[in-house]
This record gives structure tokens, sequence and C-alpha cells, in this order.
């Protein structure tokens, strides 16, 4: 049995104010291309176009199921797909990248994923987070990489109180524990 | 803490980026005609002003882009940043 970098943490993530819970093995591809006809290909593979504005994502669904396509920095994007998907959709987006300048690289093994859900999401984030979270500043759609705790992570802010964090797994647990810290003002 | 603004991801706080030394020190066109001399000012001599300095900065805990800034060495103060590859703006000190 493969277990999950936070799979020793799950009862305890589950108890927190913000419902914390890992949605482990998520395929994960970087994708590194700037030719917009290439960009907008391997969009319309996934049924998902590509994000077009800094700090966003787009999410949506096609032949892979659900898809998110992460806005990494000007020429790199990380496309995020249900489990066991790597191998097809790397292949598919290869195929559609064509002899364009780029690459797409399996980086599934690389981060684990944390969805934080609750009333209290941002509150708790600004504990270790320098980004402003406030709706008006950080609404739903918006991917920002940054420090959180110090600890550099992909933050996705996917609703009014949802947060979805993206963390190196070797640094998983670390984070596990800073948010069991930060939650304590908020127990009931 | 102060905060930079990255010309990809705007204000972030200064412990996400790393700095890069004096920005527009052009390689040599023909290094292997350099004398040693010439080679040790290329490596290793930078202005060291007073005032504005252009410098190269990287947003490495977000988007890893490397960018140009101009800083005012006296009060910290970003006078302006801009992309790489882009002309240094015009300064009023």
């Amino acid at each position: 049995m493969t277990v999950s970098p936070l799979f020793a943490w799950t009862d305890r993530l589950a108890a927190l104010p913000v419902n914390a819970s890992e949605r482990p093995f998520l395929s994960q591809l970087t994708v590194r291309a700037s030719d917009p006809a290439a960009i907008a290909a391997m969009g319309a593979v996934l049924g998902v176009g590509f994000p077009a504005v800094p700090c966003t994502f787009t999410a949506g669904s096609g032949e892979f199921g659900d898809v998110e396509v992460l806005w990494l920095g000007p020429d790199e994007f990380l496309v995020v797909a249900a489990p066991d998907l790597q191998i097809p959709i790397e292949e598919a987006l290869r195929g559609a990248l064509g002899s364009a300048r780029g690459s797409v690289v399996d980086t599934s093994a690389q981060r684990t994923t944390v969805v934080l859900e609750g009333p209290h999401v941002r509150d708790v984030l600004a504990h270790g987070c320098s980004v402003d979270l406030h709706p008006s500043a950080a609404p739903a759609g918006t991917c920002v990489q940054t420090l959180l705790a110090r600890t550099g992570v992909i933050l996705l802010v996917t609703g009014a109180d949802s947060v979805t964090l993206l963390v190196r797994s070797s640094v998983a647990e670390y984070l596990a524990a800073w948010l069991s810290d930060a939650c304590v003002e908020y127990q009931t | 803490m102060q905060l930079i603004p990255c010309p990809w991801c705007g204000p972030r706080e200064e412990a996400e980026f790393h700095y890069g030394g004096q920005a527009h020190v052009a390689y040599p066109e023909d290094p292997s005609a350099l004398s040693d001399e010439e080679w040790a000012q290329y490596v290793f001599f930078r202005e060291n002003p007073s005032g504005p300095f252009a410098e190269r900065w990287s947003h490495s805990a977000g988007c890893r882009r490397w960018f140009n800034a101009v800083r005012d060495t006296r009060t910290h103060d970003l006078i302006a940043v801009y992309r790489a590859g882009e002309p240094m703006p015009e300064v009023i000190s």
C-alpha cells in the first residue's frame, strides 16, 4: 500500500476548524511553453483554456475529467488532474505541443494537496502568509506561489471559504503541524 | 517587512526574493581577448552609488523570474521595476 505524505495526519487535519483534508497522488504536469498556438492547442486537448492572466488558474473538464491549469510563470503552467492520469495527459500535451519550443514534465510526486474549507480559512492562512487574502484582493480563481510559514506553497483560492494548498511532499508534515497550531484560537 | 513589486506577481514580501547584483553588466563580446585586468574588472568590479541603482532581483519563492529594479540605496525605495530585456526607465533622482 502506498502511503500518502499526510496519511498519518488524516484525523488531526479533519478535526481542525478549517476541515483540512489531503487529496493525495493527483496527476501534476509542469508545462513550459510560450508559443500562443501551442498553448491554445494544449488547452483544447484538456478542454480547459490555459490561464492568460498572471496569478490565476482555470478549471474545467474534458477528456481527462476535471482539470485545473495553474499559472506559475509567464511561460510556465501546472496541469492538475485526478490520480493516475499523468501518462496519458503527458502524451496528449506532448502531441499538442508538437514542434513548438517547450516541455511537458510529470511532477506528480513533487507535491501533495491539502484542501481547506470553512469561514476561518483566510484568517488562519493570514497567520503565516503575507499575500493579501481578503476576498476583494484574492477572489476565487486566484493562484499564487508564495511562502506560508516559510514553506513554499501554491495557494489556490477555489471559493469564498475554500482554499487549496499544493505543498512539497517532504515539508507537508511541517505545514500540517503549523496549520494545527495556527488553528488553535479558532477551535470551538 | 518591505514589499517588492514583482513585475509579474505584484507586491510581495522581501523574503520571497533573491538579490542578483548590478543589472546591465554586459558579457564581454570576446572574452578571450581581454587582459587579466579587464576580466577582473568585468567579474569583480561593480558600481556602488549613493542613490538610484539598477539591480537584478529574482522572485525565487514566487514565479522564479529574474527582473530588474531601480532602488535608491539611501532610502531602499524601489523607484521602478521592469522585466528582463526591457530598457531601464528614466529615473529622476
